[in-house]
């Protein structure tokens, strides 16, 4: 019997989603009834997310990519011979070919969707652990300067450097130091530390572990939202699987050097995303915004000096141990260096991941990879940089992915997420909701934030209602001062960027049209 | 089951009188098991959630008392996080997206359709005892909401049909 066709089909959540399990059982039943042999190798998401399930053959010419596919397709995909490439309405040709991921710079995500992802030796067959090898051979303080001289800022959204956070830690002397992955990815309109954990666990096992070496910490731990069991399972398995081959653990590939890692899920507290609350609720605390300083890097978690990054920057550092500082800060721009992992959100026709070096406009990714919303209607808004980004309007598209570009326009790009409204929205709900949001998860430490938020939520009512309209903006823009200049972290602080740049640009919204304000 | 809180005559003694005997066990053994990894207090929660699907009030006081905790610590920390619930919920816990990404496509219809059709607000559980409903911010399916969760399986493009859908199958699962 020849081998067994190679079929691809993800185990991404947002392929389960929308049915990935469902069709990988079909095919199962199908091969099974067909007599055919097939291995089913579940994979991370290429991350064109509205082909999902994207199924994928292994053919002598190369992948060739099916999608979206339901399980119903499954018989006719047989027929039409998709094993080996065989053509089928839902046919997309070679993968590798398709244009919104051709047009990419995959750097951090170039494994996600190659691969079973917890399996450790395609995970070496494709660069993994090149940078865990070469760090292992360099002193502590050249591996922080391989970070520094990359360019590569923290991608959670603040945008610091790592090499000098890093610095810090290293030359904070300690009897144990940490390491913190923050895995609480709570911005709407985010996902991209989602697939990355689950597409390419060991990618982050393996920047938390060179983190260690670089700054003398033992010990990791990734702080995960509970909204996550994919990726918790995932991170489980692959941490289990990298202590087992000396990845993880004493004596780190056979050297005299140590360094352990331990998931720890958070419970639905979006402050958790700040990095001094989630230090508190790793201590086993309620999740309150310490100030600073003291920075984590000189007393982090239990007071000991912390590396505390997210996801992404993380797992962009083997890169940068294995190809060299010089080959990722070669991507980008300005001080904007190497990739951004860009998440295509809400209402856009082809949603999902484009890693592409910094520089690229919001007009081309919401339309030449996003292909325009995906209600067909015009595209009235963008939230770029989560719940605490602003919105910006059509005048605006043309602001290319960088921090400091953005930065001028009163405008952040976070974590890198696009949620895309099409002219359907209301702004001023959209404001409210912002205020509403920040009630709901304010920390309650400090005042501009905890009682800041409830009033701004009345405040935009009243005006919605035509309550004395000019009164009310006033106290808003008042209101917005206050939390921007008066909050302890970026949730108060940050809040009136989405409702003032609502404001700004949409202020129709904000007037009750005139019958309705008569009856009021 | 809910039972009102009742007034103790000796308030500072961590008799947990109203736990049963298996709420009292599995308390006790996340203790036990979990109370010497640094920060215990979260890991011994989910524990005793992912046991019992909640972390009954009572329990504050021997979890405080294992911990060497104050008990105002125990209840600070159980009632700061939306996860965690006191109360005994339904057969199954079903938690609707409100953030950004999924109102664009139409979250905030969901919401309306979803409590109209289970005849419960958030936090509420339906008459026959088989869903509560929660809202949750952020399910990181962006680019295919709205989103649901029900337990820990995501359900991406859930209109109202898709919803009553996964509502009858949620249901007829026991």
């Amino acid at each position: 019997m020849s081998a067994a066709s190679i079929v691809y089909v993800p185990a991404d959540a947002s392929a389960v989603a929308v049915g990935a399990d469902a069709v990988a059982a079909a095919i199962h039943a199908e091969a099974a009834r067909r007599g055919a042999s097939v291995r089913i190798v579940r994979n991370g998401s290429r991350g064109l997310l509205w082909l999902e399930p994207l199924v994928e053959a292994d053919t002598p010419a190369g992948r060739i990519a099916y999608g979206p596919v339901a399980p119903g397709d499954v018989p006719g995909l047989f027929d039409a011979g998709f094993l080996g490439g065989g053509t089928h309405r839902s046919c997309l040709g070679p993968t590798a070919q398709i244009a919104y991921l051709k047009n990419q710079e995959r750097l951090t995500f170039a494994r996600v969707g190659l691969t079973d992802p917890l399996d450790l030796e395609a995970y070496r067959a494709h660069g993994g652990f090149r940078g865990l090898d070469a760090a292992l051979d360099l002193k502590p303080g050249e591996i922080v300067e391989r970070v520094t001289a990359s360019g590569l800022r923290g991608r959670g959204g603040a945008a610091f450097p790592a090499g000098i956070k890093w610095k810090t830690a290293l030359d904070a002397a300690a009897d144990r130091k940490y390491v913190v992955c923050n895995a609480d990815e709570g911005d709407s309109g985010t996902f991209s530390d989602r697939m990355l954990m689950e597409g390419d666990p060991y990618a982050l096992i393996e920047g938390m572990t060179i983190a260690g070496l670089a700054t003398g910490a033992t010990q990791g731990y990734i702080y995960l939202r509970f909204e996550y069991p994919h990726a918790r399972r995932a991170l489980e398995r692959a941490i289990e699987t990298a202590r087992e081959h000396g990845y993880l653990g004493e004596r780190l590939r056979g050297t005299d050097r140590r360094f352990d890692l331990e998931v720890r899920i958070g419970a639905g507290a979006y402050i958790c995303g700040e990095e001094t609350s989630l230090l508190e609720s790793l201590e086993g605390k309620r999740g309150q915004v310490r100030f600073k300083p003291p920075l984590p890097a000189i007393r982090g978690l239990f007071g000991k000096p912390t590396v505390i990054n997210n996801v992404i920057t993380l797992a962009s550092v083997p890169i940068i141990l294995d190809r060299g500082a010089e080959y990722y800060r070669d991507f980008g721009l300005g001080r904007s260096r190497g990739t951004l992992p860009i998440q295509l959100t809400g209402n856009i026709r082809h949603g999902g991941l484009v890693e592409k070096a910094f520089g690229s406009t919001l007009r081309e990714l919401l339309y030449d990879f996003g292909g325009g919303s995906r209600s067909g209607r015009p595209i009235r808004a963008v939230q770029v940089g989560g719940p605490l980004g602003a919105y910006l309007p059509e005048s605006q598209f043309d602001t290319p992915i960088d921090y400091e570009a953005f930065a001028a326009i009163g405008g952040m790009l976070g974590h890198g997420g696009i949620v895309v409204f099409d002219d359907t929205v209301d702004m001023a709900a959209q404001a409210r909701y912002a205020m509403e949001f920040c009630a709901i998860e304010s920390c309650g430490k400090c005042t501009p934030c905890r009682i800041g938020s409830t009033r701004g939520v009345e405040v935009i009512d009243r005006l919605r209602a035509g309550e004395e309209p000019a009164k009310q903006e006033a106290l808003l823009r008042d209101l917005c001062d206050t939390m921007i200049d008066g909050s302890l972290c970026a949730l108060g602080g940050l809040t009136p960027y989405p409702v003032r740049s609502a404001l700004n640009h949409f202020p129709e919204d904000f007037r009750k049209p005139a019958a309705a304000r008569s009856r009021g | 089951m809910t039972t009102p809180a009742p007034t103790r005559a000796t308030p500072n003694r961590p008799e947990s009188t109203d736990l049963d005997a298996a709420e009292r066990a599995t308390t006790l053994a996340a203790c036990a098991r979990l109370k010497d990894a640094p920060g215990a207090l979260l890991p011994i929660l989910h524990a005793i959630q992912d046991a019992l699907s909640y972390v009954p009030g009572a329990a504050v006081p021997l979890i405080a008392q294992e911990l060497n905790l104050s008990r105002a610590e125990v209840h600070g920390v159980l009632s700061f996080y939306h996860y965690f619930r006191t109360e005994k919920p339904g057969r199954r816990v079903l938690r609707i997206c409100r953030a950004e990404a999924c109102q664009s496509v139409g979250a905030a219809a969901l919401e309306q359709h979803a409590k109209r059709r289970l005849g419960v607000d958030y936090h509420g559980t339906t008459a026959d005892g088989a869903i509560t409903l929660e809202a949750v911010y952020c399910l990181g399916n962006c680019a295919l909401g709205p989103s649901v969760m029900i337990d820990d399986t995501i359900e991406g493009r859930v209109d109202a049909q898709r919803f009553d859908e996964i509502v009858a199958r949620a249901r007829s699962a026991r």
